[in-house]
């Protein structure tokens, strides 16, 4: 029972809590006293204009920068002192605005590579162990073929991934980062670049995947594209919080529309 | 006849331990893209302490144990693979050009430690009297060299198994992964300096049998073998045969090691006797022209790296076949 009453209450508990995140580089405070939460299941969008310290809070949130100040909860866990390797165990995965695909493998093995506990990544269990290290193995390859056949890039399992091209590359690494299970996912522009027959295509499989339960984060200049996915929006402005709501309401609201012009102008 | 059989079987012994090495140095450049110039110091690790460890009681030095050759072997790769894991340990976070430096002053250390520490090395006379395998037969030099020649081919047939087994288990994958992107393994969770360290010592291990090996194959070890010229050595032959490919490691080595040998071999011939000990830097000529002449010709060497999966992927082989034709 007691644990039943803790899965209800982490459904209870948002995916990401952020809070008084502080970040400068020598005088230039790219965040400062920002406050962001990801609910369970939520759809969110991060927007702000150029300059504003999206990408630097998306790279604290990803573990690739250390905050100078405040706490990060990822899955009610304490994250903000962990490094980028240490996210993906706590249910956090990423995307790159520039994909990262692993070029000289295979497409499929780069799926399999997200795959997480596995056995035979430990040097000696794949002499001392070895039918485990196969059970898994197998498995991985069969949930990476699943996957590969959810991004529709199962034609192209035994190519070499530099022969991907831009949005091929997203679509892989949705793929790859899902091998790893992660109840959130931060998206990293994951429209720029690419066309929009394809774009059309990520766009249906992130629904699917936010359908699924996955909460994400998703940080976007394509404002179409925001408006279309996302449940909430946060806008940031010179490194701080502007102000949040739904991304028509956002949209229209004089705030925003200053922050914008007034950094374009 | 016999003679040339014989010549040959040491010939291919000398260059199959040479391709143990290449193998151990292809887990950490080939596979995992780590720097390592300090190849030599690995070596000589292994090879003094199996020489330590084997050669009968002498009183002028620390040792011998007389333990048995195989004792030697192992306790040859297991004080080899500390070493690479301690100097790893140390060195492995900086960057690759940070590696090399290190590795390279770990090399020299090595040289002038075994050097100068006589009472424990023997100083520059060596340690002489290594136990040979099957030295009872060595009355009959055929015999002899063949039976050298499958023990030391057991051992490069045994490493090349392992790591071919190593490339496609997941641990491989990893460490493709890392060498091609350490970012976006890092975000699917995989700790590149801890697979850093585990290959680092893995390589380092195989050099410090390869380097035991060779020791009791010869049977005479001296500082002067493990100058840097060896470590040039083994990363030409590497070059050569193919980085990141083990069949490519192990026919770089034995090509390179002929080259080596037939210069040597034409230099005796058709130099002048007071002019040799100069000439003889032609044969690091000889294999610097190697190395340009296949990087021009066939830049991934011999045999290039090709796309390893997974052995658990059914049907990629045929795949690439069809492919192919």
């Amino acid at each position: 029972m007691a644990q039943g009453a803790t899965a209800a209450e982490m459904e209870q508990k948002p995916a990401i809590k952020a809070q008084g995140l502080k970040l400068a580089f020598g005088g230039v405070k790219a965040v400062d006293d920002m406050a962001i939460t990801l609910g369970r299941g939520e759809f969110l969008g991060l927007i702000g204009p150029n300059g504003a310290g999206k990408t630097t809070l998306f790279n604290m949130l990803a573990g690739t920068y250390r905050p100078q100040a405040g706490s990060i909860l990822i899955n009610d866990v304490e994250a903000s002192g962990r490094d980028a390797t240490a996210r993906i165990g706590l249910g956090l995965g990423r995307t790159f605005q520039i994909p990262k695909p692993f070029p000289q493998m295979t497409v499929l093995e780069n799926v399999v590579t997200g795959a997480q506990h596995q056995t035979g990544e430990r040097l000696f269990a794949n002499f001392l162990r070895y039918g485990k290290v196969k059970a898994e193995e197998r498995a991985a390859i069969g949930r990476a073929r699943e996957l590969l056949d959810f991004v529709k890039l199962s034609h192209l399992a035994h190519e070499p991934a530099r022969v991907l091209s831009g949005g091929q590359r997203k679509l892989l690494e949705l793929a790859r980062v899902l091998m790893a299970d992660p109840s959130a996912i931060l998206l990293d522009e994951p429209a720029a670049g690419v066309n929009p027959a394809l774009l059309e295509f990520i766009i249906s499989r992130v629904l699917a995947l936010n359908a699924q339960g996955k909460s994400i984060l998703l940080i976007e200049h394509n404002m179409d594209m925001v408006t279309r996915l996302c449940h909430r929006v946060v806008v940031m402005a010179g490194g701080r919080y502007l102000t949040e709501g739904k991304p028509a309401e956002v949209a229209r609201n004089p705030a925003v529309v200053e922050a914008y012009l007034g950094a374009a102008a | 006849m016999i003679e040339l059989i014989s010549y040959g079987a040491f010939f291919l012994t000398l260059a199959l331990t040479y391709a143990i090495m290449c193998l151990g140095l292809n887990v950490q450049w080939g596979q995992t893209g780590l720097f390592n110039v300090g190849v030599a110091g690995f070596v000589g690790i292994g090879a003094y302490v199996s020489a330590l460890l084997t050669t009968p009681d002498a009183p002028d030095r620390f040792g011998g144990f007389d333990l048995p050759i195989a004792v030697g072997w192992i306790a040859a790769a297991i004080a080899a693979a500390l070493a690479s894991a301690l100097l790893g340990a140390m060195t492995l976070r900086l960057r690759s050009d940070y590696l090399a430096i290190a590795t390279f002053g770990f090399a020299v250390v090595v040289q002038l430690a075994v050097l100068n520490l006589q009472k424990l090395t023997g100083g520059p006379f060596g340690i002489s009297f290594i136990p040979r395998p099957f030295g009872a037969l060595a009355s009959d030099p055929l015999v002899f060299g063949l039976c050298n020649l499958a023990v030391v081919g057991a051992v490069t047939l045994a490493v090349y198994g392992a790591l071919e087994h190593l490339m496609r288990s997941p641990w491989g994958r990893v460490l493709r992964a890392i060498r091609e992107d350490e970012q976006a393994a890092s975000a699917l969770g995989k700790n590149a300096t801890v697979f850093r360290l585990q290959a680092f010592a893995v390589g380092g291990a195989i050099m410090g049998l390869a380097g035991a090996v060779q020791g009791h194959f010869i049977g005479y070890i001296s500082p002067e073998g493990y100058v840097p010229i060896l470590t040039f050595q083994v990363w030409a032959m590497l070059i050569v045969g193919g980085s990141g490919n083990n069949r490519g490691a192990i026919a770089g080595a034995i090509l390179v090691w002929a080259i080596w040998a037939a210069s040597g071999a034409a230099l005796a011939a058709f130099i002048p006797a007071d002019q040799q000990a100069r000439a003889s830097a032609l044969k690091i000529v000889m294999i610097g022209v190697a190395i340009c002449l296949v990087l021009l010709l066939r830049p991934r060497g011999l045999l290039g790296e090709r796309a390893t999966v997974s052995r658990h992927v059914e049907n990629a082989g045929d795949h690439a076949k069809d492919k192919a034709s």
